[in-house]
């Protein structure tokens, strides 16, 4: 019998009996619709990090005190006070390809104004912020050289702080706010920017100079600062401009040779590829709590294959009797495991793309149904059929004939 | 309790020749289906010889020998052996499937004159539970036609159908075996049905007990209303139609 042929008696055989079909199917649409639903959120998980990380400025470098480990200690990120402000002014004037650069001194405090209050991340930073991280500002300006070497009381609102403590949409510049009892002069109002890379809402902060932070707000010396960051003239240079940046902190610091970085140089690519990676084995792991399914419908399938053969042994018997092969048996019901699970996979496929379009219409869930997933799907369902086929089908093209014919 | 085996055939040497109309007739356990099965080729017994057209069948693997039902042989049996939800057409055109090399318009021409033939001109696409017992049967018997068998191996064909019904099949047995020259071996226990063959085989206790020339010959076709049909596929003469 041709394969055509064949192919054409197991669909008339499958849609003999519909109802059965169609339950057996429906393992199979749920675990390929599982599994590249979950591939699709992880992928689209991925494509908003790509987008978030160019909006933020791939040529972002930022340094940050301290380490993840010490002398077999973590400190982490922070823990240490080894940054300086003199290390800004060394990696400004030794590393070449710098655009902008600003030391970083932030805090978290409660602010309060016009009897409301509110806790917000509260950003120390320099006058080429907004430069580095490409953000404007929305009313009033930023703050100048002479408040930072002031330490003026100035601060920029983001949006988020503006609504909470003057009203939405307000422009609160030349009001006054409190933090710690001293009283700081609004000058500006940055643009909103939504979340950010890791969720926070990035409009929840007080930009204030670094000075101010440093010695108004945390009572330090003038000297210590939690970070710095800065932006890279090329994107290109990024990793050899870090590198360098490395080798000026460590000759600051005095750290010989072999001792661990007191301090971390992360470039926007570096974060984009933890969060990747992170991405990643989330999708993973979710694809692979589906992939499970998509086994539990290929067993699914052998059962009802295996019923299907003790159901149909008269007609084997009789399709024996008229001239089928073992063989012709055997392809038949292999044929019709195949294309249960095939058929399953191509609606579960379908389903899938419903359900992501849904995901990302009613949840805003960004989801991508990445064509290679499909593919590797369709064909993981159809050998699924084929191995939990094999059994029952062999099982029908060894039956005897004449007991098969008398089989009640 | 052990294997004991019991032979259900023994010392049975007889042999059919091209065209006779034969009944094997017999009580259960008589051995006649056995006997009926390594004729069929479903079978193989496990000593002695069958030669089928010159050639000793008895020795060939289950492939070969399922090439010989598909191509010499037509299977007739009492309970009709139809799939299910499947229509008359596709019942009829399954041989055809197997034996292959064969375009889809010419096994579906084919199928339909067949049924044409049995007098189902106009149930082509009815399913088995829209058929009558008699009509089922008739489906059954275009089936094991559409080959152009050699032989047709009838097993308890009547044994499901009232007396009409009956008489209506064994007409259309005689008739092939008359016009077209097919030998019909026809498997039953009951006497009268028996009696449409030309010779009667007796088995009892896996032994031949009788083995003649039927004298007293029923004939099925005492009411000839017939209609003419096409015939151009297998050489049959018309068949009653089932509108009469």
């Amino acid at each position: 019998m041709s394969l055509i042929v064949i192919l054409r008696v197991a669909l008339k055989a499958l849609a003999r009996n519909k109802m059965r079909t169609t339950l057996t199917m429906l393992g199979m649409i749920i675990g390929v619709a599982a599994v590249i639903t979950m591939v699709a959120l992880g992928n689209g998980a991925q494509q908003q990090i790509e987008e978030q990380a160019e909006a933020a400025g791939t040529n972002l470098i930022t340094v940050r005190a301290g380490n993840w480990r010490r002398g077999g200690v973590s400190m982490g990120v922070g823990g240490a006070p080894t940054l300086k402000v003199k290390d800004v002014e060394a990696i400004r004037e030794q590393v070449p390809g710098i655009m902008y650069i600003a030391a970083r001194v932030n805090t978290r405090d409660q602010v309060i104004a016009a009897g409301q209050n509110w806790s917000a991340q509260i950003e120390g930073t320099d006058v080429e912020f907004p430069l580095i991280r490409h953000w404007n500002i929305e009313h009033g300006t930023f703050f100048t050289e002479t408040h930072v070497r002031s330490a003026a009381k100035v601060a920029i609102l983001g949006t988020i702080v503006r609504d909470e403590l003057f009203g939405e949409g307000a422009d609160p510049v030349g009001q006054r706010v409190r933090i710690r009892n001293q009283s700081f002069q609004v000058i500006g109002v940055l643009e909103s920017k939504g979340s950010g890379q890791w969720g926070q809402d990035q409009d929840d902060i007080i930009v204030a100079p670094y000075t101010t932070v440093q010695k108004k707000l945390r009572g330090r010396d003038g000297t210590n600062i939690s970070g710095i960051s800065l932006s890279a003239a090329s994107v290109d240079e990024m990793q050899a401009i870090s590198d360098q940046i490395s080798e000026v902190l460590r000759v600051q610091h005095r750290l010989i040779p072999g001792e661990d970085n007191d301090f971390m140089v992360r470039t926007q690519e570096d974060m984009v590829s933890f969060r990747s990676s992170m991405t990643e084995t989330m999708t993973g792991l979710l694809a692979g709590i589906a992939g499970v399914s998509l086994i539990v419908g290929g067993i699914g399938i052998m059962n009802i294959m295996l019923v299907s053969v003790t159901e149909r042994t008269r007609e084997i018997g009789l399709r024996m009797a008229i001239g089928a092969k073992g063989r012709d048996v055997l392809m038949q019901f292999l044929v019709e495991a195949v294309v249960l699970s095939v058929v399953g996979g191509l609606i579960g496929v379908a389903v899938a793309f419903g359900v992501a379009d849904s995901l990302t219409r009613f949840l805003e869930w960004p989801t991508a149904v990445p064509t290679d997933i499909v593919a590797l799907s369709v064909g993981f369902a159809g050998a699924t059929g084929i191995f939990f086929g094999f059994y029952p089908a062999r099982q029908a093209a060894r039956l005897d004939p004449i007991e098969s014919l008398r089989f009640e | 309790m052990g294997d004991v085996k019991v032979p259900a055939l023994r010392g049975v040497t007889l042999s059919i020749d091209a065209g006779e109309f034969v009944s094997v007739i017999g009580p259960s356990g008589s051995g006649k289906s056995t006997f009926m099965h390594i004729l069929g080729c479903l079978d193989r017994p496990t000593s002695g010889q069958y030669i089928l057209d010159d050639n000793d069948v008895s020795r060939l693997s289950r492939d070969e020998l399922a090439t010989i039902r598909n191509q010499k042989i037509g299977f007739v049996f009492q309970g009709f052996n139809l799939l299910a939800r499947t229509s008359a057409l596709d019942n009829v055109e399954l041989p055809l499937l197997y034996r292959g090399g064969m375009r889809t318009s010419v096994r579906r021409d084919r199928a339909k004159k067949m049924l044409v033939e049995v007098g189902l001109g106009d149930r082509v696409d009815h399913h088995p539970s829209q058929l009558s017992g008699g009509e089922q049967q008739r489906v059954a018997i275009a089936r094991s036609l559409i080959n152009e068998p050699a032989i047709i191996l009838a097993d308890e064909p009547t044994g499901n159908l009232d007396t009409q019904t009956s008489i209506e099949v064994m007409e259309i047995f005689q008739r092939l075996n008359r016009k077209s020259g097919i030998t019909v071996i026809l498997i039953t226990h009951e006497r009268d049905i028996a009696e449409y063959g030309t010779r009667i085989i007796h088995f009892r206790d896996g032994k031949v007990v009788s083995d003649e020339p039927n004298s007293a010959r029923r004939r099925a076709n005492s009411e000839s209303e017939y209609v003419a049909t096409n015939t151009a596929a297998v050489g049959l003469d018309p068949i009653r139609s089932a509108s009469s």
